[in-house]
Formats: C-alpha cells, sequence, structure tokens
C-alpha cells in the first residue's frame, strides 16, 4: 500500500497503481479516451493529464505509477486549461456532423465537450477529410471523425488476437485502416464499435436504426453459446435493435461475439406469430383453442410409447422443467434434448460442466483441449485463454483439428490415440501436464458424439486422477458445451438412459412413433419422421416448423423472462425486453396451458410459481440461483428472520392470527413492524434486485403494499404465496369448490381479483393479441375474457379499457407515444368489433 | 580558441581517407585493450571526470546516465547508437561518420564495456546512404582485425555492431521511438516511464547515445576525463563540433571549445555574416528546435547549455542558423513548422493536430491575412502542445514559434498593418 495525496486528501492504495486508478479510487474523475481498463495503456490522447508536485509538466494519469507519497492535483488552473486544450484539439479537425452520427448521444467526445471543453471555436482553417474505409459488413467506418486512440489497434492486437488494424502515416494524415481495406477476421471484431468513444466506428446493422435515448435496455443472457454471455438489449417498441456487452467479469468480461450481437437481427424475420394447423398438406391459421383441442385428441388417442419429446438448443430452464414435468404426467418416454447426438449418459452434473469455470482459466497454468475449436464453439473462453496464454505463457495443446486459435499451441495430432499415449507418459506434452499445478483439459462435443464416445469419455475420467485434475479447490475437468440450453436439459434429465437421439430417430423411422413434439428442435432431420404428427413449439420457420403438422409459435431469448444455465453450470437470469410477436406466447406459458387443456391439474399462475417448484426439486439450482441475483433472496430471508423475531412476541395462536388477518383486525404492533422490515427490505436491495420485483409489479411504497394485498400482507416480502393462498381459499369456498378443482381461467379470475390494480400478470396474455383480453366491469371487477366468452356489458367500456392499457400492457411494452396510441387503439377496436 | 591539438576530431574535413590504418596513424585503435583492461567503474568514473554532456540535444551528462544501467541485470545490455541526424540544420554526425568512422566504433566497444553490453546498434538515418557504406565498411574493416567481433581487440570482451539504416522519419531520433523503430514497428515515441535505461530494446536495459557523444569516448579515455573538462565553462565543459550555416560566407562544420562567444565562432570559422556582423538579424543557435536569439543577444551570448538556456533559447545540437536582414522571419520559422508538422508521428493529440494548425497560422502571417488577435491565439495554441506532448516533438515545433514572437512581434504586426492599409 502507499499512501499518496489527491488534491490535499490523502488516501492509500495498492502499489503499482496508476495515478489515473487511485482517482478513481478516491472517487475523483478523470477524463480519457484512450485508456481502457482492458488494454495496454497507450497514454496518447493527453486526456488526462494531472498535475504532480515536483514534476515541471502535467503527466498522463493513466501511465504514471504512483509513488510513495506523491502529491496530486486535478482541479487546478494549469490542469483545467490543458484538458481544454487537448479538447479543442480533438475537436478542430472533428466534423460536426453528430445529428447525423450514430454515436450521438452515448459519445465519449460529445460528453467530454461538455464537461471539460473550451467555451468557443477558434479554428478558422478547413477541417481534416479522411477517405472512407472498408472493413466488412458488420463495421461502419467513418474515419474523419477519428481521435486516433487507438483502442480498435489495441483490441485487435491483444485481445482479438489478429493484427489486421493498424494506423498508417503520420502526423494529421494518421489514419487508422485494415491493411488493404480487408474485412477484420475475427469472431470478436465488433467490440471494436464499443471501444471506440467516437463515430468513427459504429455498427452498420444499426446503421440510423435509433438514437440511444429511444431505446429501452434491459440486461439479459446471450443464448448463442452456452458461454451465457451478459448482454443488453436494446429495444424499440417491439424491435430488439441492438445488443452490447454487460460488465460480468466470470463470464464475458466486457466483450461478446459478433454471433451474440448480431443475431437480434433474426428476430424481426421469418417469425411464427400464430398457429398453424397443417390441413390438407397446407398450414393454416388457427386459434390456440383449437390447436389446443385438435392436440389433445391427438395425445389421447396416443400410446404413451408413440410419443415422443424433442428438446432445442434455446429452451430456457423452466420449460425444460414443465417438458419433463409433462412427460412423466403423460408417462412418455422417448425425451431427448441432445441433438447433436451425444452419447454419454452422464450421471452427475460435474461430468457435463465446464467445472474449473470460465474464471478458472485465469488460474489454470497447463490446457489439454480434446476435440474442440474454442474459437468458433466458444469465443469468449477463447479470447479467454488467449489472454492467459500471453500473460503467462502457459503451454496449450490441442488434439483435434489444426485450426487458429489466435495463440500459440501445441498441435498433438488429430488422432484419438494420443490419449492412450499420453496416460503411458508416450507423449512430449505429458511431462507439462503432470507438472502443472491447476492443469486443466477441456472436451468438445465432438468427443462425445462418436461412436465410441463412451470408451473416450471413460478415458479421460482416468485422466482425473492421473493428472490430479480435481483438487481440493480446482476441479480442471471440463465440459464445453455448445447450446444454452444443454446444461439445463442435463440438470433436468431430459435424455434417455442409455439411449441418444440417433436411436430415437432410428425408432422413428421404423415407424414407433405417432407423435412427435419438437419443442425447438431446428438441429434434426425430419425426414425420418414422415410416419408421425409433428408437433412443432418455436420462434421461427426454421427446419422443424417446415416439417411440422402443428406449430405453437413461442417467445424468444429476448421476448421472456428465463433462467438459463451455462456451460459452467451457473444459472443466469434473462429478462424479458420485449414481447412475443402476434399470438406466440412464452414457452412456459404454452406448456401450461396446454396442461389444463389436458387436465392435469398444474397450479402454476405465474412463471414464480413453476421456479419455486422446479427450485424445490433442485435446490442446488436455487443456491446457484441467489448468488447469480446478488443474493437477492438471502436478503430477503434475513428479513424474514427478523420477522419470525417479531412474530415471536405474538402470543397469539396462528389460527387466531389467520382469522384476525382474514377479518382485517390487524394489531397495530403487526402493522408497525411490518411497516419497519418493508421499508428497509426495500432500502437494502440495489438497483438491479429492486427491477426484479417491480418485473412482478411488487409494490413498492406501503400504502401501495397495504392496498394491493390488504392487511398484514403482511410481514412478508416473499412469502407472499401464503397471501395468494389465503385468497385462493377464499375464492375457491366461495363458489363452493376446492381451488384445484377449477379451471384454468377461474384460478386467472380469482388471482386477478386478489390484485384489482395488478393486470399484468394477464397482460402478458392479452398485451397485443386479441386472443384474451382484460377489462373493468362497473364495480371495477376485472374479468378476463376470451373472445367466445364476452359478455359484459358495453357501457363504460372504452374508459376502463383505456386505462387499463396505459397503465399497464402498454407503458410496459412501449417505448414511444406513437407505439403506445396505436397499441391502445388496435385493442379497443377488437374489442369492440368483438363485443357486438 | 581550440588548439589544433586538442580537436579530437583531427579528420573532420575528410584530408584523409577514413580507412583503418589511416584512423590508426591519426591515433584511433591504440591500445584499446589497455583502456578496457582498467575496468568499468574506471570508464564511467573518467567519464564524470569529463563532465561530457549529451552532443543529441539535450545535454544529459553521459558519465550519469550509463551509471544508470543495471550491472547485474539477468536481461542482455544494449547500446544503440542514434545516428539519425535529421535536425534541420544539423550535420555534424554525417562528417564524423564520413571521415572519423573508427572513432565511433571504438566508441561503442569502450561505451559498451563500460555498460555491460555484448551489443551495439547503430540506427542511421536513411538519407545517410553514403555515410552507411562508410561507416558498414569501416565496421568491416574492425572485424576483420579483430577490434570488434568475439573477443574485441584481444580484451576478452565479446562485443558486436549492427548497422541499422532507418527509413527516415524525424521522429525516429527520439530515443524511444528509434528503439520502436529498431524493433521493427512504426516509429513513435514509448511512455515514459519506464525509461530505456530499465526497459528498453526488447524490453532489455538500453542506453541511446549521440554519434558524437560515443565518438569523443576514446581520446577522453585516452586522454583522461580533467583533460576533457578543462576546455569551456564549468558543467559545460569539453569540445564541440559546431555547423555554422545560413547568411555567412563559408558555411563549415567546426570542432571548438564550448562557451565559445557565438560572434567569435561566427567570424573565426564561417566567415562572419554576409554582409557584416550589423546586418544580422537573428540566429537559430542549436538547431531548429530551439528558439531564435535577436542580434542584440547574439553580440554577447557564449555558445554553452546554460548560458543559452539563461537568454530563453538552447544549445540543442549547436546547429548555429545565421538569419541576416534580407530573411522574412515569418516565412522561415513558417517553414520550420511545415517541417514539425509532416514530421509529427500523430500519436498523441496535441502535436498532431497542433502542429498542423500552427503551421496554417504561420502562414497566414506571413501571408499578412492575420492580426494581433491571430497572434495571440497562436502563441496560446503554442502553449497548449507545450509540456502537454510523450515526446518532445511537441516543444520543438512550440518553441521557434514562441522565440519568434518574443522577440520579433512589434516589426510582424507593424508589417501585418503595413499589409493591411495597403
Amino acid at each position: 500500500m502507499a499512501k499518496v495525496k489527491i488534491n490535499g486528501s490523502e488516501i492509500e492504495v495498492s502499489d503499482g497503481m496508476t495515478i489515473l486508478q487511485a482517482c478513481e479510487e478516491a472517487g475523483i474523475e478523470i477524463p480519457r479516451f484512450c485508456y481502457h481498463d482492458r488494454l495496454s495503456i497507450a497514454g496518447n490522447c493527453r486526456m488526462c493529464l494531472v498535475d504532480v508536485e515536483g514534476s515541471p509538466k502535467p503527466v498522463a494519469s493513466c501511465a504514471m505509477p504512483i509513488n510513495e507519497g506523491m502529491s496530486i492535483h486535478t482541479n487546478t488552473q494549469s490542469v483545467k486549461k490543458a484538458r481544454e486544450g487537448v479538447m479543442e484539439f480533438l475537436l478542430i479537425n472533428h466534423p460536426l456532423d453528430c445529428p447525423v452520427c450514430d454515436q450521438g448521444g452515448e459519445c465519449d467526445l460529445q460528453d467530454q465537450t461538455i464537461a471539460f471543453g473550451p467555451e468557443n471555436s477558434r479554428f478558422e482553417e478547413n477541417k481534416r477529410a479522411v477517405e472512407e474505409k472498408h472493413m466488412g459488413p458488420l463495421i461502419k467506418t467513418y474515419m474523419t471523425r477519428c481521435i486516433h486512440c487507438t483502442r480498435c489497434i489495441r483490441f485487435a492486437d491483444e485481445v482479438a488476437g489478429v493484427n489486421q488494424l493498424g494506423a498508417v502515416n503520420r502526423g494529421e494524415n494518421m489514419e487508422i485502416t485494415t491493411y488493404l481495406e480487408k474485412t477484420l477476421d475475427s469472431e470478436l471484431s465488433a467490440n471494436i464499435v464499443d471501444l471506440c468513444p467516437v463515430g468513427a466506428l459504429t455498427s452498420k446493422p444499426y446503421q440510423f436504426e435509433a438514437r440511444p435515448w429511444e431505446l429501452k435496455k434491459t440486461e439479459t443472457i446471450d443464448v448463442m453459446d452456452a458461454v451465457g454471455s451478459n448482454i443488453r438489449v436494446d429495444t424499440y417498441g417491439w424491435k430488439v435493435k441492438r445488443v452490447l456487452p454487460v460488465l460480468n467479469e466470470d463470464i464475458n468480461e466486457e466483450w461478446i461475439s459478433d454471433k451474440t450481437r448480431y443475431a437480434c437481427d433474426g428476430l424481426l424475420n421469418q417469425r411464427l406469430d400464430t398457429p398453424y394447423i397443417k390441413k390438407n398438406n397446407k398450414l393454416e391459421q388457427v386459434s390456440w383453442g383449437e390447436t389446443f383441442s385438435q392436440l389433445k385428441k391427438l395425445v389421447m388417442d396416443s400410446d404413451p410409447d408413440e410419443i415422443a419429446f424433442l428438446v432445442g438448443d434455446f429452451i430456457d430452464l423452466e420449460t425444460s422443467y414443465l417438458i419433463k414435468k409433462l412427460s412423466e404426467d403423460l408417462s412418455i418416454k422417448a425425451v431427448d434434448g441432445r441433438q447433436e447426438g451425444c452419447k454419454v449418459p452422464f450421471n452427475h452434473r460435474s461430468q457435463f460442466l465446464f467445472n474449473s469455470k470460465i474464471k478458472g482459466i485465469d488460474e489454470t497454468d497447463c490446457i489439454l483441449m480434446i476435440g474442440t475449436n474454442t474459437r468458433e464453439e466458444a469465443a469468449i473462453i477463447n479470447s479467454r485463454i488467449r489472454k492467459r496464454v500471453i500473460s503467462s505463457n502457459i503451454p496449450v495443446a490441442l488434439i483435434g483439428k489444426n485450426v487458429d486459435l489466435t495463440y500459440k499451441y501445441n498441435h498433438l495430432g488429430d488422432d484419438i490415440n494420443i490419449l492412450i499415449d499420453l496416460l503411458n507418459e508416450k507423449n512430449s506434452f505429458y511431462k507439462k501436464l503432470i507438472n502443472a499445478s491447476k492443469p486443466m483439459i477441456i472436451i468438445g462435443q465432438s468427443v462425445l458424439n462418436r461412436d465410441d464416445s463412451l470408451q473416450i469419455y471413460s478415458l479421460l475420467e482416468t485422466f482425473t486422477d492421473k493428472f490430479n485434475l480435481i483438487q481440493e479447490d480446482w476441479n480442471g475437468f471440463n465440459v464445453l458445451q455448445l447450446a444454452a440450453a444443454r446444461a439445463g436439459i442435463l440438470e433436468m434429465g431430459l435424455i434417455q438412459k442409455n439411449k441418444s437421439v440417433d436411436d430415437l430417430v432410428a425408432d422413428a423411422e421404423k415407424g414407433k412413433f405417432k407423435l412427435v413434439f419438437s419443442f425447438g428442435a431446428d438441429e434434426i432431420s425430419y425426414e425420418n419422421f414422415s410416419n408421425c404428427k409433428i408437433v412443432y413449439m418455436g420462434t421461427h420457420g426454421d427446419r422443424g416448423a417446415n416439417a411440422a403438422d402443428f406449430i405453437l409459435p413461442s417467445a424468444a431469448y429476448t421476448e421472456k423472462d428465463a433462467i438459463f444455465i451455462n456451460t459452467e453450470g451457473r444459472v443466469q437470469y434473462a429478462n424479458k425486453a420485449s414481447f412475443p410477436p402476434g399470438e406466440a406466447r412464452e414457452d412456459w406459458k404454452i406448456i401450461n396451458q396446454f396442461s389444463e387443456v389436458l387436465e392435469l391439474k398444474w397450479s402454476f399462475l405465474e412463471l414464480y410459481d413453476v421456479r419455486d417448484e422446479m427450485f424445490a426439486k433442485f435446490p442446488h439450482l436455487k443456491e446457484d440461483f441467489n448468488d447469480q441475483n446478488n443474493g437477492l433472496v438471502k436478503i430477503i430471508d434475513n428479513k424474514a428472520n427478523e420477522e419470525v423475531e417479531i412474530i415471536n412476541k405474538d402470543t397469539r395462536s396462528s389460527q387466531e392470527k389467520k382469522n384476525d388477518t382474514i377479518n382485517g383486525n390487524i394489531k397495530s404492533f403487526e402493522e408497525n413492524s411490518a411497516k419497519k422490515i418493508f421499508n428497509t427490505a426495500w432500502a437494502d436491495l440495489n438497483d438491479r434486485q429492486r427491477e426484479y420485483l417491480r418485473k412482478y409489479n411488487y409494490p413498492e411504497t406501503w400504502s401501495e403494499f397495504t392496498e394491493h394485498y390488504g392487511f398484514k400482507v403482511v410481514n412478508d416480502i416473499k412469502k407472499k404465496n401464503n397471501v395468494v393462498l389465503l385468497y385462493e381459499d377464499q375464492y375457491a369456498n366461495s363458489i363452493g369448490k376446492a381451488w384445484n378443482d377449477l379451471t384454468y381461467n377461474q384460478k386467472k379470475w380469482a388471482y386477478t381479483k386478489r390484485n384489482k390494480n395488478n393486470l399484468i400478470g394477464l397482460a402478458d396474455d392479452a398485451n397485443f393479441s386479441p386472443d384474451g383480453i382484460v377489462v373493468l366491469n362497473d364495480n371495477q371487477e376485472a374479468y378476463y375474457a376470451q373472445p367466445k366468452e364476452i359478455n359484459f356489458k358495453i357501457k363504460n367500456l372504452s374508459f376502463s379499457i383505456e386505462d387499463f392499457y396505459i397503465n399497464d400492457s402498454i407503458t410496459r411494452h412501449s417505448s414511444t407515444m406513437a407505439e403506445c396510441s396505436r397499441a391502445r387503439s388496435e385493442v379497443r377496436s377488437s374489442v369492440t368489433e368483438k363485443a357486438s | 580558441m581550440l588548439k589544433e591539438k586538442d580537436k579530437i576530431f583531427t579528420n573532420l574535413f575528410g584530408d584523409e581517407p577514413f580507412h583503418l590504418k589511416n584512423a590508426q596513424a591519426r591515433g584511433d585503435w591504440d591500445n584499446t585493450k589497455e583502456l578496457i583492461k582498467k575496468g568499468r567503474e574506471w570508464i564511467i568514473d573518467e567519464m564524470k571526470k569529463s563532465e561530457l554532456r549529451g552532443r543529441g540535444g539535450a545535454g544529459f551528462p553521459t558519465g550519469l546516465k550509463w551509471s544508470f544501467m543495471p550491472k547485474d541485470s539477468k536481461l542482455t545490455n544494449y547500446l544503440v547508437v542514434n545516428a539519425d541526424e535529421s535536425e534541420p540544420g544539423t550535420c555534424k554526425d554525417r562528417d564524423m561518420i564520413r571521415n572519423e568512422p573508427h572513432k565511433l566504433i571504438e566508441g561503442c566497444l569502450l561505451a559498451s564495456f563500460a555498460m555491460n553490453a555484448h551489443t551495439c546498434y547503430i540506427y542511421i538515418r536513411g538519407e545517410y546512404f553514403n555515410e552507411a557504406v562508410v561507416l558498414q565498411k569501416a565496421i568491416d574493416e574492425a572485424y576483420d582485425a579483430g577490434l570488434i567481433g568475439k573477443n574485441a581487440a584481444k580484451s576478452g570482451w565479446d562485443f558486436d555492431i549492427f548497422l541499422h539504416r532507418g527509413a527516415g522519419a524525424y521522429i525516429c531520433g527520439e530515443e524511444t521511438a528509434l528503439l520502436e523503430s529498431l524493433e521493427g514497428k512504426k516509429g513513435q515515441p514509448r511512455l515514459k516511464p519506464p525509461f530505456p535505461a530499465n526497459k528498453g530494446l526488447y524490453g532489455s536495459p538500453t542506453t541511446v547515445n549521440n554519434v558524437e557523444t560515443i565518438a569523443v569516448v576514446p581520446t577522453i579515455l585516452r586522454r583522461g576525463g580533467e583533460w576533457f573538462s578543462s576546455f569551456g565553462r564549468p558543467k559545460n565543459t569539453g569540445t564541440k563540433v559546431f555547423c555554422i550555416s545560413g547568411h555567412v560566407n563559408n558555411p563549415c562544420n567546426i570542432e571548438e571549445e564550448m562557451s565559445i562567444p557565438l560572434r567569435e565562432l561566427v567570424e573565426k570559422h564561417a566567415g562572419g555574416v554576409t554582409g557584416g556582423w550589423d546586418n544580422l538579424k537573428a540566429v537559430i543557435p542549436g538547431g531548429s528546435s530551439v528558439p531564435l536569439i535577436p542580434k542584440s543577444t547574439c553580440d554577447t551570448v557564449l555558445m554553452d547549455f546554460d548560458s543559452l538556456s539563461a537568454v530563453k533559447s538552447g544549445l540543442g545540437t549547436a546547429a548555429v542558423i545565421v538569419m541576416d536582414k534580407s530573411t522574412d522571419l515569418v516565412k522561415a520559422i513558417s517553414k520550420l513548422s511545415h517541417f514539425y508538422k509532416h514530421e509529427s508521428c500523430g500519436q498523441c493529440t496535441p502535436c498532431r493536430e497542433g502542429t498542423g494548425w500552427m503551421w496554417r497560422m504561420m502562414e497566414k502571417i506571413g501571408n499578412g491575412h492575420a492580426s494581433s488577435n491571430d497572434i495571440d491565439k497562436l502563441l496560446d495554441v503554442t502553449k497548449q502542445i507545450e509540456g502537454h506532448t510523450i515526446c518532445a516533438l511537441g516543444d520543438a515545433a512550440a518553441w521557434p514559434i514562441q522565440g519568434l514572437f518574443r522577440h520579433f512581434r512589434d516589426e510582424i504586426e507593424e508589417q501585418l498593418k503595413k499589409t493591411k492599409a495597403a
């Protein structure tokens, strides 16, 4: 630790920090353009100049290491003048084209000009112009705007590992370019768009699409590979406009692959937005009701052994759980989610996960990769390995195809016998592996899909002992999954015992199956299923949809709240950024409603409920989940403990308490402590956690809270379900039935009634689809209606609907007034039409 | 005035061939082995005693610089000789390489030995083609005679010299840019710290010295540091090669004692200013990077580091550019501004953007399309560049302009007013 003085106040910082980092530690902002945490220091923008006592000239704080006793000034006149000077220089040759520049609104140059720039312009000469560069279809260049910070060059050299960007010419003629106008040949190339502090490098597919302040920003999880990169999805109305990385040190740091970034284009095209049934060899649009009733017939007519479930690569965890539950309830055994044909029956989760975690790559000192091309299969992991190789020069070896991984590795060959050589100490890499203190092997999918994969896998398991892969705080046995859904599918056990998908396909060819449910399984050749009816639940007109007899349109990954487990086994929460198009529904709802049709008596009203049940069955996932959500539930659980203490002082019996509660007979101490707990619980949450609760329209103020939940809702922020149950019982009793005997719609209605002003649960179904609508009657009671059943009075209709939509769905989903009013009029007209 | 016997570069004018046998006849390579035998400490000590200051422009004490080199580092130490002489007005190294290359090569051996370096790189300016040919020939001669190479000069010290030709960028004369260029990268200065003595060429400890600094080393060691420091004033000792150019009757390179009065230097060796001393307008005393000084200062100033910096100029490379009264000073400095604009590497903002702006404003003033406000603006811009850049090129571009307006602002404003009126 070293003591330094910053603007007169002393602060202790760790050795080796730069002045800029020390100032950040002290909470003082230093403007910068070229400096970036994750890149080498260039020190060329000169924006971060500060005064250091004893130095005749201001120093570049990004590059200067601190010394004990240094006295730094960031607020002197000379620093201010230096910053103004640099800003002026940066601006003299920067075009004044902010109005047509895509960076506008999120431009470092704009922001820092406002904060640190000179107040007027003195430059009377002509501005420099730079010829357009061509960097391929992803990156749009406008190099006249470039301020030569060289972040892009450093990224390409250091992180992406492609030396294709550079600066040519000198002085004011300096230009950043790919030599010979080539496309930047990297799977991480578009990160330079994020790095560029100005509008010189912008995203080509996104050009002129939107302004950043118009976009709704939602943090969520990527599903394009099994890495589970943290992303931010920017939406304009329904449309996903772009995807950006979100910082997560444990996974993707600050980068995402180009696939992750640009796959969102596909969310706009070829979407399935309404259910279809194949009639006379032609798909026809139908209603959900008809689809479900026909499906029910089919299922009832088939023997469970004649039904197969195929699960695809983008299925979320909750849906996996429901698929599993459905298959169990219907006694269906032919269920498989390993489309690429993995043949290894995993018994424990550590057998199919990336056990050392992605972060573990930073610690390992030897890597053996078998049958994987990490650069294609998990670009983020590959760049992490590259970082490790470059910083510590660790030995890396690959058995498999000899490909360019952007770093030096030892290619042992493309022969599985090398594994045996390694075990027999015959291979040259043996010594490096055995001497490593934290060795790591990475097993690619191609190894697990072979006919002899079982033997190879058990051979690899012997590596564990031989090379000491598993130690007290280290597990170097890693399987690299390729699909975002795969780890979740394996966790849920959506696999056939001792059989692979290939066997299932072979059975199908023999005519064993009459009915196949494909939950987004598009990697399978459906020709072999010509004897069966195919039910496809998915988002796009992909292979599965082309073969299908029934199409159930579902939600893409940006359109639902969901949980995904990445290849490390990390449970991550994906947030809903947009909503499914047309009549498409969220996956879990489709299965849930289908279960209702099949009279399976599930009682899931909300995704919440699915999660609760799932977590009860898989408690280890819940722990992970809690960890990932910054301990949200833990915090609340702690609060719950406090509440227990308070309740202990209560001398009533539990029955008395319940009666008091139902009768609205609330003790003042009860309310006070509830209020206290409520307020502190909210105050203790961080932004992300609050966001989480808001998603469920969880009341934020005490008055809102009591208004919604009536009474004591008591003491508990989290155990909301108890409250629900009280209402459920009350309602069921009122119509003389048991809760479990109610239909889905009756339950929904009860739920709605419980929570008059909180119609979000319904709004999801209702939003812009005329399939189901919520209306309020004269008594402000909500009705959930399907078109056929509309029987309300038309009197105050328009007023009520408008109110409802303004308050809920539309404001939640619309980003602009235009969008809002369009949606409102759409709904109004559809309701009027149906009512008449 | 320096006596003939005290001159180090006796063949500066090229009266004799550069070859090894001629050089040996002049005293080069005379018992080099003995000098090495005296040991590292002794050499550095002698250098410190000589009070030799670096001849590349900054004037950093050479002995001190050498002593910064780590003594027992596990990395390879390097000596790099900076022969990228590109400063306008300066041509001393060229003559030394042409006519006295063996002084340089012997100096390289001694300096490398003192710094525990087995390898020396000489980075020579690309335009010095003939000089590179000569130097390579001299190096080959030295190799053939066993003076360098394995067991150099039978001293037991293995030593190699590599000559590297630059591509002609001025900025590659900046020591860290030179190292970058030598490593095969784009010639752009590095951030300091770390300094080359800690992390230089290929990340190893490196010392970069000017040709003249190294070439005087053998003579200093033979005749003793005290002999060298007996010339000139304290802290400004030794002999120095001055390059006199411009409006003089006899432009020349001449070795003289430090601290010689400027007037004496010009009148004795360069045949005086054209049209007589009274026709003098200004002098740039140390190459294009230092501010000019007006005639009034020239009358009395001594040519050394301290007295020139006292008049807000500098000795620089000791390239004296004389300008008589026929000179349009604004246009002259504007030419220099253009040079700096052209040679700025483009790495850091103030220099990249500022040099071009300054040149354009200078042109405007030179053409008379400017006002007093424009001069204020220009001076403000020079202040914004000065001290804010990674290397000294920004300063070097700003100083001549500052010098010009410091001494001649009234005159220039007068001129501008006249142009405007016309």
